[in-house]
């Protein structure tokens, strides 16, 4: 064999591999879509479209069982609220002053913190919430602490990271030219950072916001340390109640599950996995708008 | 009539943290006329004319010594920054549109000082593009994104802009210098119509432009004020030999 050859092959040899680790994150995501929708497909076929999405009462046990999993969608839904409520607007005020405001040192500790922050796993956040912010909330709020709004302040601290870097990088990224032209105009800097250079950073700012919201709904361990995980179809003034989120509902149950009912968790994680795609969807078709 | 001093600069240094930028500049800028600032790349051209309002301030190390007054007041001294830059406003070389709305980009400043009407900023917005001489292409597109529009109407746009908050003068760092011809006529044009009414300072590499448009000139080098007077003048018979090598393209 020549030299030439087998620098050929080895070139050919590299392509492969470079082709056979790209398609295994492809092959993956497509083995979970067929799996998915094999398994849950037809339990939500069995049990009824309308009742699995919109039955308010999920009790395997009984006898018939009933499957309806609004309660977790809703429960899913306020926790999200939630955490935007308190993560969204925390984050980009962070994310303004450290890119507009914060002197150099304490740019550096901020910056070490929020790696951190976004670094640490799930679980440790979800003790950090059974131990400090659960009892926090039964002493000033009332109820037993296990509760949407634990969760949603939780889950508001986990999406932090997220918001504060993308956004941060978004604002650093609009020329100081649009800045200066307002502060030429006799604009503050507090007036030019707010008024202009944050609307300019939007685009990234929403792009944040989603990706926060796409760990919010997805997030599992920390949610259901805190969130009380009870299948009950909840009003939004009981937040300080229990919720079961979809995630919560498919650890919480698959472990011993069996035929349907183990088919309806599947399910449920079809709808995850719905709602997740449809936050991408969101994300792409705002990164398209931007032109990136 | 006797010419009265909008600006007037006494021993003004400046630095860059080390690097001495201008050296000892004196001079009278006149009310309601054009004064073109000429020089070289890297003279100093930029740096003075942004010393007049202070957008200095914004660069990190930078220090400034003199006096600079404009209408008899210190800008270093009482008067507040934001109050300066209102009545000295800019125009850059390269046009920098807020990415927002035509109109909102216009309402931008009158908002900024406390003007909240819709009556009254419909008002500005029209005579500001109208001042800039682009209401009649823009009349119908106000609610569009000012990204939307060409260079040219990008920088007029940003004249109109820096119109809306009626200033006293008007610095412009080379504004037509990222333009096509005909921009560049169209800008010219408005800048001679502008004169009546506001002070303006422009800075330009383009001879022809400072003969065309301006009053008076001065040529810098290496942060030095070499000569200052009637643009005629200058261009006609200037009195420093370093002044004639570069206006006849004599010069690195
Ligand atoms: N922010 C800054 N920090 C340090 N030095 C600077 C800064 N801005 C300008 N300079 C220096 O000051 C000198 C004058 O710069 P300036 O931008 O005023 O020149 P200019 O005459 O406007 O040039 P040009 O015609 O290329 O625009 C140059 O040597 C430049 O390198
Ligand atoms: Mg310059």
């Amino acid at each position: 064999m020549g030299k030439r050859s087998l620098a050929f092959n080895k070139e050919l040899a590299a392509k492969i591999l470079f082709a056979l680790s790209a398609s295994a994150a492809i092959i993956a995501v497509g083995l979970i879509c067929v799996f998915l929708f094999v398994q849950g497909l037809p339990a939500i076929w069995n049990i009824g479209v309308i009742n699995f999405l919109t039955g308010t009462v999920w009790q395997p046990t009984w006898n018939p069982p009933l499957y309806g999993i609004l309660p977790m969608i809703v429960g899913s839904l306020y926790v999200m609220a939630g955490a935007i409520l308190f993560g969204v607007p925390i984050g980009i005020f962070a994310a303004v002053f450290m890119a507009k405001f914060c002197p150099r040192p304490i740019y550096k500790v901020l910056k070490l913190a929020i790696n951190l922050l976004a670094g640490i796993p799930s679980v440790v956040y979800g003790y950090f919430g059974m131990v400090i912010l659960v009892p926090f909330v039964r002493e000033n709020f009332g109820g037993n602490g296990n509760s949407i709004l634990t969760a949603s302040i939780l889950l508001g601290m986990m999406i932090l990271p997220t918001i504060i870097s993308i956004s941060e990088s978004a604002i650093r990224a609009i020329s100081s030219e649009i800045y200066e032209g307002a502060v030429a105009l006799g604009a503050s800097h507090e007036r030019a950072t707010f008024r202009v250079v944050l609307p300019a950073a939007k685009s990234g700012v929403m792009a944040s916001i989603i990706l926060g919201i796409g760990r919010a709904v997805g997030e599992t361990m920390a949610v259901r340390m805190v969130a009380g995980n009870q299948a009950i179809l909840r009003m939004p003034h009981e937040f300080l109640s229990g919720a079961r989120t979809l995630t919560a509902n498919v650890v919480l149950e698959l472990g011993d599950a069996y035929g349907d009912h183990r088919a309806a968790l599947i399910a449920t994680g079809v709808v995850l996995f719905v709602f997740i795609m449809l936050i991408n969807a969101l994300f792409s078709m705002l990164k398209k708008k931007d032109g990136v | 009539m006797a010419k009265t001093n909008k600006f007037s600069l006494k021993n003004v240094d400046l630095w860059y943290n080390n690097f001495q930028a201008l050296k000892n500049i004196n001079m009278n800028i006149p009310s309601n006329e054009i004064t073109a600032f000429i020089g070289p790349s890297g003279c100093g051209k930029s740096t003075l004319i942004k010393s007049m309002n202070r957008m200095n301030d914004l660069v990190e190390g930078c220090k400034i010594t003199g006096s600079i007054m404009l209408d008899d007041e210190s800008i270093h001294g009482h008067i507040d920054v934001n109050a300066l830059r209102k009545r000295v406003g800019m125009v850059f070389q390269k046009p920098n549109p807020f990415p927002m709305s035509i109109f909102d980009n216009i309402a931008y400043g009158p908002r900024t000082h406390g003007i909240k009407s819709k009556f009254k900023l419909n008002d500005i917005v029209e005579k500001s593009l109208r001042d800039a001489a682009i209401w009649d292409e823009l009349k119908d597109r106000l609610k569009k994104s000012a990204l939307s529009l060409s260079g040219g109407q990008q920088q007029r746009l940003c004249i109109a802009r820096a119109l809306s908050v009626q200033p006293d003068v008007l610095l412009m760092d080379e504004p037509t210098s990222a333009l096509d011809p005909i921009s560049t006529a169209k800008i010219e044009e408005l800048v001679i119509n502008l004169k009546k009414d506001y002070t303006i300072v422009i800075v330009t590499h383009n001879m022809q432009q400072a003969v065309r448009i301006s009053d008076n000139t001065g040529f810098f080098l290496l942060g030095e004020m070499i000569e200052y007077g009637d643009t005629q003048q200058i261009f006609s018979a200037p009195s420093d030999k370093r002044t004639e090598d570069y206006i006849t393209g004599r010069f690195g």
